[in-house]
């Protein structure tokens, strides 16, 4: 068997109708058309996983957010520290110092220095730094930690819905239809106000089980025209379990919907867990949350525009850039424009 | 169909009461009803706190509470609704009257609106993929997807309207505001227009010198403080709208169509002048009243004269009176702006949804409900108008692969014939389903909002309910979130089986 990496001309019986004047009979080389080509293909070839993550690389508007997101993300875990491991700021949220100049922020671009009170300060004289760390942390927290809920929530109600049909199916629809009568907002509220604020994990937890609905109907949807593939009726020939199949050979496929619709869910959560403190349903004091902050100062707005601008351009900014990521996600998986949406 | 119909009645009806039990037992573990009774240092607070006992059946069980207030549902089903008291004793009901219209007027308006500019900004894009266009629309639209509901309201409340009334107090465009907004309004229009570099700069330039003649013609006549649009306008307006749908439609060739429209345009602009009397100071019956008139005269040209083009004609006498009856309700409001800037010198009240105890005239209670309405309506429109456009662009672009375009192109159709009659009825087909769904995030949208602007509609009757651990309100407000979520899901089901023909079979 020729190993296709070789280069050179090799010898094969090939008619070549009047063919430099020879005798069509014998043998005549061959050349590649590889060998034609200036800078030739190159040998390696990409595997599923590869080819994503290279297109994924390529997409800029992902590339950018993923750096923004980072860096937010590692500013706001180490600057002020987290749990019992100290940050590098040297306010902390807590701590009411002495206001000056009114609370100003100290920032400036031109030229550029960072100052005493780079975000300003509140109207206790707590610094606005700190506290918009404190609260980018938590809301960083819950929105990650709803986002995993959700996804395992949703990706085995709408797998299992999915392959069983029935009265499995049924059931799990109608549980989902529930979900989706009643408003996100009021439900995700109630749910916060039992949860009572005492910590932040376990309110994550009660709203991503509440979050989860969208993920179920798409992974369902996947899963009902997967299952109808040659290859699920092999597996099935051969006697697999429909657990294995289920995990083995149906997820795999659906891995970019399910990774896509992950990524988007943690904004949405962003989103709802902001929107539920600034309604005072969600994280309460004395925790500190992003909505909590813009909702505390939101009437300071003319005196004190600080107070109010920066916790909500992190909460854009945060949203905007997995926004984008689960956006050059999807391209990535899916090259084409066409997908259908649900 | 109607046993479709009716099986899908039976399951939403199981599903709401399912959720209404949920809701339920939510509401009254969320906390303790007697907390700030018992944290007052009121002598008579044994009394009160016995007293609030029996009001709100603090001393039964959840499962009868329940049944109380279920029976009380119910009878709304034979007309007599008792929806229970809030906690002071106050009837739900009549609450709920009041603060549904307001909530309800918002949320619909929010969505048509959305809906209208979600549709044309997704077309346009998918026509004219990866052009600058797209990508400044794509931003915008991933902009205000990830926008905090909250800080967009409070953001708009500065702007909007307190920036707004100090600046309507003597109203002035500086020179550089009005090139500027010129300049940007003509990138916009020859961005969406498209068209080699000749086209572009005339459409560009055309837009941007009408837009600053026009601006600086409103100043110096101080058109902001005393508006007008006068025959006119109007008349330019709806023979502007009339041309472009039939250049949308059908094109000038279509000599039926061009004389419907024109009939409409004409027919619309008599009884304008005609009925002015009528139109000083009507009643919402009366204006609903003349636009259905205004529809049927428009169906009725389109019918009488379009020849074998019929539909065509009549969907475009509908949209193009639909068009002039917007203007003429505009006309009338603006001419009554003047008057009403005499009473409400600061005219955009960013509290409450209308002015209490406001005599005035119709319009003038028209602009005073309106300039209430536009702030709260913007937020909500924008975070709608995102998912609308980018559903449907990605609609819209895997209609444009199919084959059936492919043969359409291919038998000579021009784009705007192969578009507009082809590719967009087939493009908004999901879009039914989006809307439904996204329905019942709006209501949550709505309830923040609300609290923002101040007002007393459903998302407060929640807001107070479950702070204050009072099943009555909250369970109000389900109903009539969920009723509207579950009718909104069966329109959603019964048009995408309208609409797409595969699916009837």
């Amino acid at each position: 068997m020729t190993d296709p990496n070789q280069h050179e001309a090799h010898e094969a019986i090939v008619p070549m109708p009047g063919g430099q004047g020879a005798d069509p009979g014998s043998l005549q080389p061959v050349t590649r058309v590889e060998d034609d080509l200036e800078g030739a293909t190159t040998d390696k070839s990409y595997s599923q996983g590869q080819l994503v993550l290279r297109r994924f690389l390529r997409h800029r508007a992902a590339m950018i957010s993923l750096a923004v997101l980072v860096f937010v993300t590692v500013l706001a875990f180490t600057s002020i520290g987290v749990g019992p491991i100290p940050g590098w700021w040297t306010y902390n949220y807590l701590q009411p110092v002495e206001v000056v100049n009114g609370g100003r922020p100290t920032l400036s671009l031109w030229p550029f220095s960072i100052g005493e009170h780079p975000f300003g300060q509140d109207t206790i004289g707590r610094d606005w730094f700190a506290m918009v760390m404190r609260g980018t942390q938590r809301s960083l927290i819950i929105a990650f930690v709803v986002g995993i809920v959700s996804t395992l929530v949703g990706t085995a109600v709408g797998a299992l819905a999915g392959y069983y049909r029935g009265w499995v199916e049924a059931l799990l629809m109608r549980m989902t239809d529930l979900l989706i009568v009643i408003p996100l907002l009021a439900l995700a509220a109630a749910l916060g106000q039992i949860s009572g604020g005492r910590n932040i994990f376990v309110l994550a937890l009660v709203l991503g089980l509440v979050t989860w609905t969208g993920l179920a109907r798409l992974v369902r949807g996947e899963i009902l025209s997967l299952r109808e593939r040659e290859f699920v009726s092999a597996a099935r020939a051969v006697g697999t379990s429909p657990a294995r199949i289920i995990v083995k050979h149906i997820l795999p496929n659906t891995l970019g919907t399910i990774i896509v619709a992950a990524t988007l869910s943690i904004a949405s959560a962003i989103l709802l867990e902001t929107s539920l403190s600034y309604l005072g349903f969600g994280v309460k004091p004395p925790d500190t949350s992003l909505g909590l902050l813009i909702s505390d100062y939101q009437n300071a707005f003319t005196s004190r525009p600080w107070l109010f601008w920066w916790p909500g351009i992190f909460i854009l900014g945060i949203a905007l850039a997995v926004n984008f990521i689960g956006d050059g996600l999807r391209d990535a998986f899916d090259p084409r424009q066409n997908r259908k949406k649900d | 169909m109607t046993r479709f119909i009716l099986r899908r009645l039976g399951i939403s009806a199981l599903v709401l009461l399912g959720g209404s039990v949920l809701m339920f037992v939510l509401t009254i573990n969320s906390g303790d009803p007697l907390q700030d009774l018992r944290e007052s240092n009121d002598p008579n607070r044994d009394n009160l706190i016995a007293q609030r006992i029996t009001t709100m059946g603090l001393d039964l069980p959840w499962y009868q509470r329940y049944w109380q207030w279920l029976t009380g549902a119910a009878g709304c089903l034979v007309g007599r609704c008792d929806l229970g008291t809030n906690r002071a004793g106050v009837d739900v009901g009549s609450m709920l009257e009041n603060a549904a219209s307001s909530t309800l007027r918002l949320v619909v308006g929010a969505t048509l609106l959305a809906i209208v500019a979600g549709v044309f900004f997704g077309i346009l894009t998918a026509i004219r993929q990866y052009s600058g266009f797209d990508y400044v629309v794509t931003f915008f639209a991933f902009l205000f997807f990830s926008l905090p509901v909250f800080w967009a309201a409070v953001l708009l409340k500065e702007y909007g309207a307190i920036r707004f009334n100090d600046w309507i107090a003597d109203p002035s465009v500086s020179l550089l505001t009005t090139l500027l907004i010129g300049v940007v309004l003509g990138i916009v229009v020859q961005g969406a227009l498209g068209g080699d570099l000749r086209r572009r700069l005339m459409t560009g330039g055309g837009t941007a010198l009408f837009v600053i003649v026009a601006i600086t013609y409103f100043d110096a006549v101080d058109w902001w403080r005393r508006p007008a649009l006068g025959l006119p306008v109007v008349a330019l307006v709806s023979i502007g709208a009339g041309a472009l749908m039939v250049a949308l439609t059908s094109g000038f060739g279509n000599r039926r169509v061009v004389r419907a429209v024109g009939a409409t345009v004409g027919l619309g602009l008599v009884s304008y002048l005609a009925l002015g009397g009528v139109l000083a100071d009507p009643t919402w019956p009366i204006l609903f009243g003349l636009y259905a008139v205004a529809v049927v005269i428009a169906l009725a040209c389109g019918w009488f004269l379009g020849g074998f083009s019929r539909r065509t004609a009549m969907w475009a006498s509908f949209v193009t009176a639909t068009v002039m009856a917007g203007t003429v309700v505009m006309d009338k409001a603006l001419g009554a702006w003047a008057g009403y800037l005499q009473l409400q010198p600061r005219p955009i009240s960013t509290i409450g949804s209308q002015t209490p105890n406001f005599d005035g005239t119709f319009w003038q209670d028209f602009l005073d409900k309106g300039t209430q309405l536009i702030l709260p309506t913007v937020v909500l429109t924008l975070i709608s108008l995102a998912s609308y456009t980018r559903y449907t662009r990605a609609s819209m672009l895997e209609v444009l692969e199919q084959d059936y375009v492919r043969t359409a192109r291919a038998k000579g159709l021009s784009e705007r014939e192969v578009i507009s009659r082809h590719a967009f009825r087939n493009a908004l087909i999901p879009l039914t389903t989006i809307v439904a769904f996204d329905f019942a995030g709006l209501i949550g949208g709505a309830v923040i909002t609300e609290a923002v602007f101040g007002w007393k509609g459903m998302g407060e009757l929640f807001r107070t309910g479950l702070t204050q651990v009072d099943p009555g309100p909250v369970m109000a407000f389900f109903l009539v979130t969920g009723v509207a979520a579950v009718v909104m899901n069966m329109l959603a089901d019964i048009s995408y089986a309208f609409l797409d023909p595969r699916i009837r079979r």
